[in-house]
């Protein structure tokens, strides 16, 4: 420790680099593209929840998951699965209201968008050993950033709403004629379903609620498998986050072309 | 046949510095460190550089290649184009010394910060058994090298340096996740120590350090990731907390509290009142102060002009300092070390 040349004393400057980073490579194009899917997601998904139409289409059973589940008396007659417990909604209020904040919350709180969405969107650093804009950084220690801490919260909701998404997806296998049936829309509802199922199994709080949490392995096998299992997936999470947001992208506007007649359902079968 | 290149290498220390221009040969095989060697060996005797193994093992070199940082002896110079100018500064984070060469005791401190692994009181060395899969979690952090690349690219304190006092860094957030996740470590509150201590919570998860890590250590995935959850266990998930609480396990494992004590464990001099502070602590049974802050080492002997007198006949000492510092003397006292062996059963030196 006591170093030949190292004097100790109070902050010392570093090296008088003005440059704001010396990089040569194009840092800036990862962030920018981040940045415009993120952007568009954002505007796409206001847009189409506020719309308050075009999210079913009755002949073959296709519900949007920006609609599902529709619990209101407001919802197109047969998009409500599971009931309408909340009465008529007022033209404004999104009917979606009662999943789309979950989702929503999971995808704001989840590690792989806070790393996108800070380098992307707030630029605390947009790319590394770049200077960052901010005169003063403290993290998530504070209001409102502390709440990210509640990422778990919304993995167990949004696991629920997971299971609302299979179960609309089985209801999509519904022909023209009233019995079995499938469709283009069916394909990609389903691969819809399963890269949502990749997003929310590979999440770091799964991971650390399945086994991560433990200190001993050895002594919860069955935990530890788990564990290993969500690890693998866990390590794929930023492209089940991207290719899941493409894909709900994708079957919801699919489903809206479809439902308000711009085009038709390409059928495989009834 | 090597080739003709444009090296810009910063040169100068902390009254200021800029980038100089070279053009130095290169040859097939080589790394930037071994073009900077060419440098010192050719063109400019005095550039500084620290370096040792050439293998990317001893995290000397840690040095910023066209604004990335790297290690220099792992940077092959095929990575470049032919044409293409290289530039070289040293690691913007910490304090200069000279040219390349950085004063990284940041990181040394925070490392003292930190409370050393804790065994089990009821085994003696010799008798530690550890299943693989148990402790395998923690042998990744192991292949750390002390590079600190990933503490100067963490732009909480490369940005920010106001932040240094309250952050310890990646590198120590692993070392955390690694003591946290050691089968047998007994410290129970080494989640709340990374969140008020360390700062835990002003990493926002950018991953920067686990980019540069040349290790390619998982280090925000499989340290500072588990490391928030398991901060989120004990503080902010009231499901969680309920069930220690219906449970009693919080009885079991509360935290001690930790207040942090200034004594020299690297002096010679006896310092009394650490055992009391252990003994305050509410941890049962613990006579010794974990939480050492050892005193600043000791001064360089350097002249008026902050330099070094290089030659024997200059200096006032015949032989090379200590690497300890001149004013320690051994042994050292054992009261002042953080070291308590499981088998002792009553407090050394009572008469503190």
């Amino acid at each position: 420790m006591t170093s030949t040349v190292t004097r100790p004393g109070g902050t010392r400057p570093r090296a008088a680099i003005a440059a704001r980073t010396l990089r040569t490579d194009r840092w800036w194009f990862f962030p920018l593209s981040i940045a415009a899917i993120l952007g568009f997601f954002i505007v796409y998904s206001t847009i189409r929840i506020f719309m308050n139409k075009y999210y079913w289409v009755d002949d073959f059973g296709y519900l949007t998951p920006l609609y599902s589940p529709c619990l209101s008396e407001s919802c197109v007659p047969g998009s409500a699965h599971f009931g309408t417990p909340f009465g008529e909604f007022p033209r404004w209020l999104p009917l979606g209201l009662a999943a789309f904040p979950i989702v929503a919350g999971f995808r704001v709180t989840c590690y792989y968008y806070r790393k996108a969405g800070y380098r992307s969107l707030w630029l605390s650093p947009q790319a590394c050993g770049v200077a960052e804009p901010h005169k003063k950084y403290t993290g998530e220690r504070g209001f409102p950033l502390i709440g990210m801490n509640s990422h778990r919260y919304f993995f167990y909701l949004a696991a629920v709403v997971l299971l609302i998404n299979f179960y609309d997806a089985t209801k999509a296998f519904h022909g023209a004629d009233g019995g079995f049936g499938v469709g283009l829309g069916t394909l990609i509802i389903w691969v819809n379903v399963a890269m949502l199922t990749g997003y929310t199994l590979s999440c770091h709080a799964c991971r650390h609620v399945v086994g991560g949490r433990l200190k001993h392995f050895s002594k919860h096998p069955v935990r530890y498998r788990f564990w290993t299992l969500v690890s693998k997936l866990n390590a794929r999470h930023g492209t089940f986050a991207m290719s899941s947001l493409v894909t709900v992208i994708l079957v919801d506007a699919y489903i809206m072309s479809v439902s308000a007649g711009w085009i038709t359902d390409f059928r495989f079968y009834n | 046949m090597g080739t003709v290149r444009h090296f810009r290498v910063w040169r100068g220390d902390e009254s200021g510095g800029q980038l100089e221009d070279f053009q130095v040969e290169v040859n097939e095989g080589e790394v930037v460190l071994d073009i900077i060697h060419r440098l010192q060996a050719t063109q400019t005797p005095d550039l500084a550089v620290r370096w040792n193994c050439k293998a990317g093992k001893c995290g000397s070199c840690s040095m910023e290649i066209n604004g990335k940082p790297r290690l220099g002896c792992m940077t092959r110079m095929s990575t470049f184009g032919e044409g293409e100018t290289v530039t070289v500064t040293p690691v913007r984070t910490f304090p200069i010394i000279r040219d390349l060469v950085t004063d990284v005791s940041f990181n040394y401190q925070k490392a003292r910060e930190l409370p050393a692994f804790e065994p089990p009181k009821d085994l003696q060395p010799g008798e530690y058994r550890m299943q693989q899969i148990d402790v395998e979690r923690s042998q990744e952090f192991r292949k750390c090298i002390e590079c600190f690349l990933c503490q100067n690219v963490c732009h909480v304190i490369r940005d920010h340096e106001e932040n240094k006092p309250t952050f310890s860094g990646p590198r120590f957030f692993i070392r955390a996740a690694e003591l946290d996740m050691h089968p047998l470590d007994e410290r129970e509150n080494r989640k709340e120590m990374a969140q008020q201590e360390q700062g835990l919570g002003y990493c926002n998860i950018t991953k920067c350090c686990t980019e540069v890590c040349p290790e390619h250590i998982k280090i925000t995935d499989n340290a500072i990731i588990p490391m928030k959850e398991r901060v989120v266990d004990r503080k902010y998930d009231p499901i969680v907390w309920l069930g220690r609480k219906i449970f009693r396990r919080d009885q079991l494992d509360e935290p001690a509290v930790s207040t942090p004590h200034r004594a020299p464990a690297m002096s010679g001099a006896s310092v009394s009142g650490g055992e009391e502070a252990a003994a305050a602590g509410t941890q049962a049974s613990t006579t010794t102060n974990w939480h050492h802050t050892p005193a600043a080492p000791q001064a360089a002997p350097v002249g008026e002009d902050g330099k070094l007198n290089l030659t024997e006949l200059t200096s006032d000492r015949a032989a090379a300092q200590s690497p300890f510092g001149d004013d320690v003397t051994f042994p050292l006292p054992t009261e002042n070390l953080s070291y308590q062996h499981p088998r002792e059963e009553k407090p050394k030196h009572d008469e503190h």
